[in-house]
Parts: structure tokens; sequence; C-alpha cells
């Protein structure tokens, strides 16, 4: 376990040092939080009947979406990982006396909360300084933190365990390029990253809910603001823990075909 | 000990001639060749043995080492290293081996040599103070001091490579492979690197399997040489056995190369 952390650790302490990114980063999410909540706003003036979250459990949505991007958002693969895959420094990591499949985890956690961390902070003061309902509210209950947090460490864990399938699929490919683009924007709409997944009409919104995807942002954004409550929260996170087991078993599955088949060309 | 015990293996390798035409025919139909790289080899190594493999380009070496390092999994024959065949119980080989691809890095790009050195630490679990004491020791015959701070992705090839070397001996490796250690090294540190290597070996008892195109650190490094060619063993004894009658190794090796066609 202490090797794993030890990677968590260097993966975390390497990601805080690109400060120009956290920066860009933090007015892009800030930007991009402000005019999906001006869009909302727009639909939610036209009928606010029809809206199926509430305004500020959407505000609050939204600018939690954009604080903590780094951890959900699929295109955020480690590309360190996919160039030694390409180009074969991966040999080195198979000289080393570790699981290929938990040391990629725990350096994946890592990158994610390095990123999360130096950017969530001033995303949130100022999205809790916005005047309501355009601003991020105070959680729903104590009770709604605790779960929030709870569910977002099982939604990163899916998220994860997700790319991980990406990773030990590109063993198999010469180039990871498209399975990347095709996993990516699967997760986005699928996920509620680019719509809530409330949004989606009835019908396909219940099958979207038990896909693996719902089960990354979905369900702590929604805990947070009390939208997902009840019998309906308490089966999204068996549902979350459900998935987060069944993609680790899948990805440890290739992991076990991918060492066996491996050939690393060249010098 | 190494027990290689004939081992084969065949890449398939997809050819086709340059041009748009027979790229277009590649696409509907692929050819694909079968290469033997490796064709039965199969020698053994006492410890603390300090061995030089040589060969021609495509000869089979790279793949030989990983083989033995548990990277590659060959199709036929028996591997024994220490007991443990490296490709079955990569995991626990491992621990006692230390590699340096000359080809590739193992310390991360954008963080100081040492982060990469701390965390070999973890992964291996050495002990802190053997920790301490090989670093010091590394530090001190390969000159790093100052490179150790230094980002890897601002070190010069040299440079880098000294490090690479330092961190695949972290762990007092019982055997080391060095797949073209001395690739890019100035006069100074290629000298800094067999006088260190020597060392090692009569010190440490580190069993030293060696590839390389350079004749003069086989010359300077091993006494014992394994030569492949077309993925056949085809001599095993001492470099004397090639430098007969020829004015240096290099002239030869090139005359044995000719002859054997490969």
């Amino acid at each position: 376990m202490k090797k794993y952390i030890a990677f968590f650790r260097l993966r975390f302490s390497m990601g805080l040092q690109y400060r120009a990114a956290a920066l860009a980063g933090m007015a892009t999410q800030f930007f991009w939080g402000t005019m999906e909540i001006l869009m909302f706003r727009a639909f939610y003036r036209t009928d606010p009947a029809s809206f199926p979250m509430t305004l500020q459990a959407t505000c609050a949505y939204v600018w939690l979406q954009q604080a903590f991007l780094a951890l959900f958002m699929a295109w955020l693969m480690d590309h360190d990982i996919l160039d030694s895959i390409v180009v074969g420094n991966i040999a080195y990591e198979l000289c080393r006396p570790i699981n290929i499949y938990n040391m990629w985890f725990s350096r994946n956690l890592a990158n994610r909360f390095s990123r999360a961390v130096l950017r969530c902070m001033p995303i949130l003061i100022l999205a809790v300084l916005l005047p309501a309902p355009w601003g991020l509210m105070l959680p729903a209950s104590p009770l709604a933190l605790v779960l929030f947090t709870l569910t977002m460490l099982l939604g990163v864990g899916v998220t994860v365990a997700f790319c991980m399938l990406i990773y030990m699929l590109s063993f198999f490919t010469i180039s990871p390029t498209g399975l990347c683009t095709l996993a990516v924007s699967t997760v986005e709409f699928f996920s509620g990253a680019i719509i809530p997944l409330p949004f989606l009409p009835d019908g396909i919104r219940e099958i979207f809910e038990l896909l693996p995807f719902a089960s990354m942002q979905n369900v702590p954004l929604r805990i947070y603001s009390g939208d997902l409550a009840g019998s309906a929260m308490y089966r999204a996170i068996v549902l979350q823990i459900f998935w987060l087991l069944l993609l680790i078993a899948m990805g440890k599955a290739l992991d076990a075909l991918a060492m066996k088949k491996i050939t690393v060309q060249g010098g | 000990m190494i027990t290689l015990e004939n081992v084969c293996k065949t890449y398939k390798v997809s050819r086709r001639d340059a041009g748009f035409s027979s790229a277009f025919k590649a696409l509907l139909h692929r050819r694909c060749e079968l290469i033997h790289a490796l064709d039965n080899v199969s020698f053994t190594i006492a410890d603390g043995e300090m061995v030089g493999y040589i060969g021609p380009n495509g000869a089979g070496k790279s793949s030989t080492i990983k083989i033995l390092s548990g990277i590659l999994t060959p199709e036929e024959g028996t591997c024994q290293i220490n007991g443990l065949t490296p490709w079955k119980n990569r995991i626990e080989h491992v621990k006692n081996i230390g590699v340096v691809f000359g080809q590739r890095t193992q310390l991360w790009w954008d963080v100081p040599v040492m982060d990469s050195f701390e965390l070999l630490k973890e992964i291996y679990r050495i002990d802190p103070a053997v920790y301490r004491r090989n670093l010091e020791e590394l530090t001190d015959m390969l000159s790093l001091g100052e490179l150790l701070r230094t980002p890897t992705r601002q070190l010069s090839l040299g440079q880098r490579m000294r490090c690479e070397i330092a961190a695949s001996l972290l762990h007092d490796p019982k055997i080391l492979f060095l797949d073209e250690p001395t690739i890019g090294l100035d006069a100074v540190s290629k000298l800094a690197v067999r006088d260190f290597i020597l060392k090692l070996n009569a010190e440490k008892k580190t069993t030293v399997i060696l590839t390389t195109h350079d004749m003069q650190d086989i010359e300077a490094l091993t006494s014992r040489i394994i030569l492949i060619g077309k993925g056949k063993i085809l001599l095993d004894g001492v470099i004397d056995d090639i430098r007969e009658g020829f004015e240096s190794t290099e002239e030869g090796l090139a005359s044995f190369y000719r002859s054997h066609d490969i």
C-alpha cells in the first residue's frame, strides 16, 4: 500500500507545479460556469414549471461541477501513461515489483486531486459570494454535505476506473487516440457533464441513470443541493459502489490479459 | 544463476512497399511476415559473472534482455533466474534485478531526479539505511551531485544516463541488465560508468549482462561474450576469439558478421 501512496504523493506534487495551467483553468471554468448559468436562466424564464431542478440547485450543480472539474472530466487522461504505452517506456514500469493496474489507478487519482485542489477554492469562494439564486448555495443539510463528500470520492473512483479501461485497451491498439475520443464524448454526454441528467426526457433518463456514467458526477452534484435525496439517493449510492467494483474487476481482467500478450517493440 | 534453454520468440511484422498504391492494397489485404527474433537460444550465466551480449542490429539482443527481465513471454523454451521464471513470477523476479534501457527513461520527466529516486525507494521497499548508503555511493561514483536536484527534462543525455544507472541500482539488485548503457556518453562519463560497473561487479558480486555496439565497453568490462545473429547464438566464448588475427576487435567483429552473413 505504501508504494501506491508514494506514487500518489509524487504525482500529486508534480501536479502542483503547473501554476499557469491552474490559473488558466480557473479563469476558463469561472467563465464557462457563468455562460452555462446564463443559458439555464433563459430556459427558466421561459417556463419555470417545466424546469426539472430548482434554479438554485442547477446553479449549485454548475458551480460544483466547474470547481471540481478535474475530478470528473474523462478527457483528463494521464498522457504520460498513454505515451508510455505508445513509445514503450512501459518497459521500465514492467520491471518494477508492482502491479500496473494499481499503480496507474493511484497515479490517476493523484493527478485529478492535485488539479482539483489547485483550482477548486477560488471558484468555490467566488461562487458562494454571488447573490442567490445565481451563486453556490450552502448544502441542503449537514448530512447532504457528508454524503456529497462520500459520493464524490466514489464518483472519482468510478471515473478513474473507467479511464483505466481505456489505458488497458490501448495495449491492444497502435494508437489510443480513437479510443479516447470515443470514450470522452460518451462520458461527457451520459454523465451529465453537458446537461444535468434530470433535464433529459423521461424514458431515456431512467435508463441513463442506471449506466456507469451516471455514477460519476451526477450523484454528488445533485446530493449537495438536495435534488437527489431519500430512497433515490441511496439507490444511486449502491449503484455507484456496484459500478466501481465492476469496472475495477473488468480493468483487472484486461490488465491480466495485456500482461500476457504485451510486446515492447524496438531497441 | 541464469539458465536459458531453447527459447524461441517470433514477431509478426506487417510489411508493405512504400507508396500510395501499396498502402491502398494493404488496406484490403494485409501481409504479415513472421520474424524469428530468437531461435533456440540457450545459455547459462553464473552468479557474479560479467557477460557481453553482442550482435548486429536486429539480432535479438533486446528481445533476450526483455525476456530475462520478465517483460516478454517467449513462445517456447524455459528460463530460470535464481529459481524463478521471469514472465511467470514477474513481480517476485524483478525485485532482484536492475535494468537500464539506454533508449528509454525511467525518471519522471518534470520533477527533480531525487523525487524519482524517492519513489523507487518506496516501490522496492528499500531499507532507509541501505538507501542512504547506496545513494551516497552512487552520487559519489557517478558524480551526480547537483543533478539530483534538477528536473529530468533539463538534463543532457549523458547526465540522464548516469542518473538512470543510479536509479537501477538503488535496491542492490543481484543481476543488472544494461541495454546500451554508454549510448551518448562523453569520454569522461563513459570511463566513469565503466569503472563503476567494474567496481560494482568486484565488490557486490553483481551479475552484469551488457549489450552494446561499443567494442571498447566490451573490452574494458567483460571476459566472456555471447554473440547472437539472426536469433541464433553463434559464439559463446572470449573476446580474443574474435580479435585474433585482426587489428581491432571492431574489424574482427565486422568480418565475423560478414562471414556468417548476419
